[in-house]
């Protein structure tokens, strides 16, 4: 469980999160969502301590994230995996060096067992053959993919995922989401998801938080969503058409 | 302007700190300056090859054009190209023009890593991002570079024999008797000395300036230029510094 408190950062000079407290339970895929360049990015650094926080605390159980060192960090950070934004695999590295990197790095496998579990890994999220490859050889999705099987070597019990569907087609983007959610439940990991995507909400919200210039405005899962009379969710929600026709004929 | 220096220096020197942090993982870091070896030292090779040729036959040509005087024996030609090319030439130029190429890839490659968040990934994982990727930069140049000069050194006075002589400013028994003469090994200790002090700042100025990129991709060629020209004028101050140091 991961629980943010009262947290605040500000990012030259202007004052980017507000105040913001969460708690993030295992098992479910917990989501973020706001509009682009309310925070979320800089929300779901802070919580990985990417960001130093100005103020407030990061509790990972019981431990107090936001004051340990460095070096202490390290044991809770080999626990988490995370989908950067623009995907960050290591471009000189070949796609089975990018998932056997967190292995080589902190496990004493031998050379087949991390092979057998890169392998697993690749096939988890539906990439195959394509081993030898170099980050610039694959498709903005496949990316996303690796980034993903990546994060996920090392068995975390902590995920985070910043936009896993942006700029996908609709297709792929559902099957991304899907393994998210398959993933969180099956290694029961305490899951947070940045995302602006409706359908991802839709289909993924156990619980969803919606962030506004920084500051949290609404709490809920995907069947309050709908329901819901804060006026800048509302906004938000039902900023496509596609939305906006569903909520008149639900009324 | 004073200031931002003062506090750019600062954090230059605690980015040392981090770098010079015990390895996580020996092995990881083995192979990282095997690879480093190959690409900031086997690979610049061929340039300094043909810049120390080419530099070692304009030296002898002009040390020749500058002591046409029947009082200077002509061996001193040779004498005067070896001099030169040990003391300040293979070091500190071949130094000056690996800052124009292993410092702006460097940065270049840092300063993309940055933007792309694999900085971030690597820190997230709980790797000591810094060591991981610079360390192994650093012991390669230092391993390496003296082995470029010494190669500088050597096709340089190649260089100005050949060219010396084709041009008939001065024979081959003259030239070789004059690089023989009155050589003093320490000069090759001095020239040694310097570049490693010069890998040291290509290497850790470069990587620094690639290290605190903020942006985008403009920001990467502002910080693959910057890291050239400081790495070039710490270089010349060094050089300054270390020639009254170890010279006088
Ligand atoms: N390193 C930084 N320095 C200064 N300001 C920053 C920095 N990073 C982000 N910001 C600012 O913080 C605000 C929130 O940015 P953030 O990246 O969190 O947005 P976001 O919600 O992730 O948007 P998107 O959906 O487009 O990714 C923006 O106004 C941005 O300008
Ligand atoms: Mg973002």
């Amino acid at each position: 469980m991961i629980r943010v408190e009262n947290i605040g950062k500000s990012l030259g000079g202007r004052e980017v999160l507000k105040d913001v407290s969460a708690v993030f339970e295992p098992g479910k895929t917990n989501l973020i969502i706001g509009k682009s360049g309310s925070g979320k990015t800089v929300f779901l650094k802070c919580i990985v301590g990417l960001f130093e926080i100005d103020s407030g605390a990061i509790w990972y159980g019981d431990v107090l994230f936001n004051e340990l060192n460095f070096h202490a960090r390290k044991e809770i950070r080999k626990e988490m995996g995370m989908l950067f934004q623009g995907s960050a695999l290591f471009d000189s590295m070949t796609v089975e060096e990018n998932v056997r990197f967190p292995l080589d790095m902190f496990t004493t496998m031998n050379y087949e067992e991390k092979l057998e579990r890169v392998n697993f890994c690749l096939k988890r999220v539906n990439i195959t053959d394509s081993n030898r490859l170099l980050p610039s050889e694959l498709s903005g999705g496949m990316k996303k993919r690796v980034a993903i099987a990546r994060a996920i070597a090392l068995k975390p019990r902590y995920l985070f995922c910043d936009e896993p569907n942006s700029g996908l087609d609709p297709k792929t983007s559902i099957v991304i989401d899907e393994l998210i959610r398959e993933i969180t439940a099956e290694l029961n990991m305490t899951t947070i998801v940045n995302t602006h995507d409706m359908n991802s909400v839709m289909e993924n919200g156990e619980k969803i938080i919606f962030i506004e210039e920084g500051e949290k405005c609404w709490e809920g899962n995907k069947n309050q969503i709908l329901q819901s009379d804060c006026k800048l969710l509302n906004e938000f929600v039902f900023a496509n058409a596609l939305a906006k026709q569903l909520k008149e004929s639900a009324r | 302007m004073t200031f931002r220096f003062l506090s750019g220096f600062g954090a230059y020197w605690m980015l040392l700190g981090k770098v010079f942090s015990r390895p996580e993982k020996p092995v990881i870091y083995y192979r990282q300056t095997m690879k480093e070896l190959v690409s900031l030292g086997l690979r610049s090779i061929g340039i300094v090859t043909i810049i120390s040729f080419f530099m070692g036959a304009v030296i002898t040509l002009q040390t020749a054009y500058n002591t046409e005087n029947p009082i200077y024996p002509t061996y001193l030609i040779g004498l005067g190209a070896r001099d030169s090319i040990i003391l300040e030439f293979s070091s500190t130029i071949v130094a000056l023009i690996l800052a124009g190429k292993v410092g702006s890839n460097i940065a270049s490659e840092i300063g993309t890593m940055r933007v792309t968040e694999q900085i971030d990934a690597l820190e997230l994982m709980g790797v000591n991002s810094a060591s991981y990727i610079i360390l192994p930069k650093v012991v390669a140049t230092l391993i390496f570079n003296p082995f470029l000069t010494l190669i500088s050194i050597i096709t340089g006075i190649v260089g100005g024999w050949l060219v010396g002589t084709t041009a008939g400013v001065i024979t081959s028994p003259e030239y070789i008797y004059g690089i023989q003469y009155a050589f003093i090994p320490y000069y090759i200790t001095y020239s040694l000395i310097k570049t490693l002090f010069f890998a040291f700042i290509i290497t850790t100025v470069s990587s620094y300036q690639g290290y605190i990129v903020e942006g985008g991709s403009l920001e990467v060629g502002r910080a693959s230029t910057k890291a050239v020209v400081y790495s070039s004028v710490f270089i010349l101050l060094v050089n300054v510094i270390l020639t009254q140091l170890l010279l006088s």
